[in-house]
């Protein structure tokens, strides 16, 4: 047996383990509401976890798909256990995201299994992989803090395939003797992956990107773009409004209306639109899919308020797509396949464009406000 | 779906594999294939960028420039000078993307 990098003392309960994150000193930890019981092991007692997701916890991923809730959405790192696992069970390593863990052990139903959750600040296996979090030392410090040697007999971690960008698999066997297995992308594919002797398919190894995975990032591209929302509307008002006598509110509200529909429809076309009709449009630049959505929604919208003076006619078509089309860039953080190099590509040619855009835009909307004192 | 053409900065020292087939396994976007004994780019374009196959090849056949791909951390890093990485940090409880 290989000897492991890490000496540490035995922990008596490894999965409730000092996490920084979340235990308060002097309080007694009250077992999770997801765990069932404890079993015993050679290093101390192991929380049991339960496979069945309960209403408040549901409830609770609808909170992290929408609102800053995510960002405090922890268990503690450690070991755990699912059914009655014994030294011959696998070991499934997973991130300390709760909405991660969650997808895991929903998984599991009938298994027994270990489950070895690494502490990645609270971030899912893919992002926090990116990082490094979820990565060849936090795997090697874990092994070693969970003294896995002493709970299984065999030498094998299965890791998600999407934690692989952190992980050196021959880094992590050179430091533990633990052999890194990839396991499948979607937790949802572990029973079969098990029972295939840990094996994957062609399929379970790759990675999609549904109609459904993108309609339920639409949330976090919404939240974002709408919390300029007043500020903008404001701007509006004030531009609409603005008299050579002061403003004036009638202008303000009756000129500006539009305007504000304007803004939500291009959010609506970037933040919305764009991500979950995504391969159904056009170019492979998600700048130009979002521009694309964006004159569509924006010349429809138009049609509700026309007829329309030309300058803003003009200000209109060359305005809004262009904001739909950098919302719709921000996809591409929250996408399966977009590079940075590629990204990069977008952005080098797609900010002078912008700046640009606005700098024409903010002249037409002068000369309109000219036009209308009866200057020009 | 697929991302830009002709982007993608994968490289391969294709000496130095020895078609162990890894590269395979973490790839979830399917960029390799083992033809006689050696591992191939069959499909760059599919290439992300995430760094798996590099980070996973014990024989340094692989090489790429790994990093997120996401507007906000790019604009972010052009804005503050440092690296493109995801705006989970938690330090801050900041997140400049939806992606985490």
């Amino acid at each position: 047996m290989n000897e492991l990098k890490f000496k540490i003392q035995p922990a008596k309960d490894v999965a409730s383990s000092p996490c920084s994150c979340s235990s308060v000193p002097g309080q007694k930890d009250t077992p999770p509401a997801w765990s069932v019981g404890t079993i015993k092991t050679p290093v101390g007692n192991v929380l049991k976890v339960a496979t069945d997701i309960s209403q408040s916890e549901c409830w609770e991923h609808v909170k992290c798909r929408a609102s800053g809730f995510r960002n405090k959405y922890m268990v503690p790192p450690g070991l755990y256990a699912v059914g009655e696992p014994g030294r011959d069970s696998h070991v499934l390593v997973s991130a300390n995201y709760k909405l991660s863990f969650d997808a895991l052990r929903r998984e599991l139903k009938d298994l027994n299994v270990w489950i070895l959750v690494l502490d990645t600040k609270g971030i899912n296996v893919w992002c926090a992989a990116g990082k490094g979090t979820f990565g060849t030392d936090e795997i090697v410090r874990r092994i070693a803090l969970a003294q896995l040697d002493k709970v299984v007999d065999h030498r094998k971690v299965i890791v998600p395939q999407l934690g692989a960008p952190g992980v050196s698999a021959h880094k992590v066997k050179q430091a533990t003797g633990f052999r890194v297995l990839y396991g499948p992308v979607n937790a949802k594919d572990i029973p079969a992956y098990i029972a295939a002797d840990c094996k994957a398919s062609r399929e379970m190894r790759t990675i999609g990107f549904s109609v459904k995975d993108r309609f339920v990032l639409t949330p976090m591209e919404i939240n974002p773009a709408m919390k300029k929302y007043p500020l903008y509307a404001l701007l509006v008002l004030v531009i609409f409004g603005l008299q050579p006598s002061g403003i004036i509110f009638k202008d303000a509200v009756v000129s500006g209306f539009p305007f504000l529909v304007f803004g939500l429809t291009t959010v609506f076309a970037g933040a919305f639109l764009t991500p979950v009709l995504l391969p159904v449009i056009p170019f492979r630049s998600f700048a130009i899919k979002g521009w694309i959505v964006g004159v569509l929604t924006t010349f429809l919208t138009m049609k509700l308020f026309s007829p329309m003076d030309t300058t803003l006619v003009f200000f209109t078509g060359l305005f809004f797509p262009l904001v739909s089309s950098y919302i719709a860039l921000q996809f591409t953080g929250s996408t399966t396949f977009t590079g940075m190099t590629g990204v990069k590509k977008e952005l080098k040619i797609g900010i002078p464009m912008y700046i640009f855009g606005g700098v024409v835009s903010a002249l037409a909307l002068i000369i309109f406000k000219l036009n209308q004192w009866g200057v020009l | 779906m697929k991302y830009l053409a002709d982007v993608a900065s994968l490289g391969m020292v294709s000496e130095k594999c020895t078609g162990c087939g890894m590269c395979l396994e973490v790839c979830p976007h399917n960029v390799f294939a083992l033809q006689s004994k050696k591992a191939v780019i069959i499909d760059k374009d599919g290439c992300m960028e995430c760094g798996a196959c590099a980070a996973n090849c014990a024989f340094g056949a692989l090489s790429v420039d790994k990093g997120v791909g996401c507007a906000a951390a790019i604009i972010n890093s052009i804005i503050t000078g440092g690296e493109p990485t995801c705006g989970c940090d938690t330090n801050t409880g900041a997140s400049t993307g939806g992606c985490c």
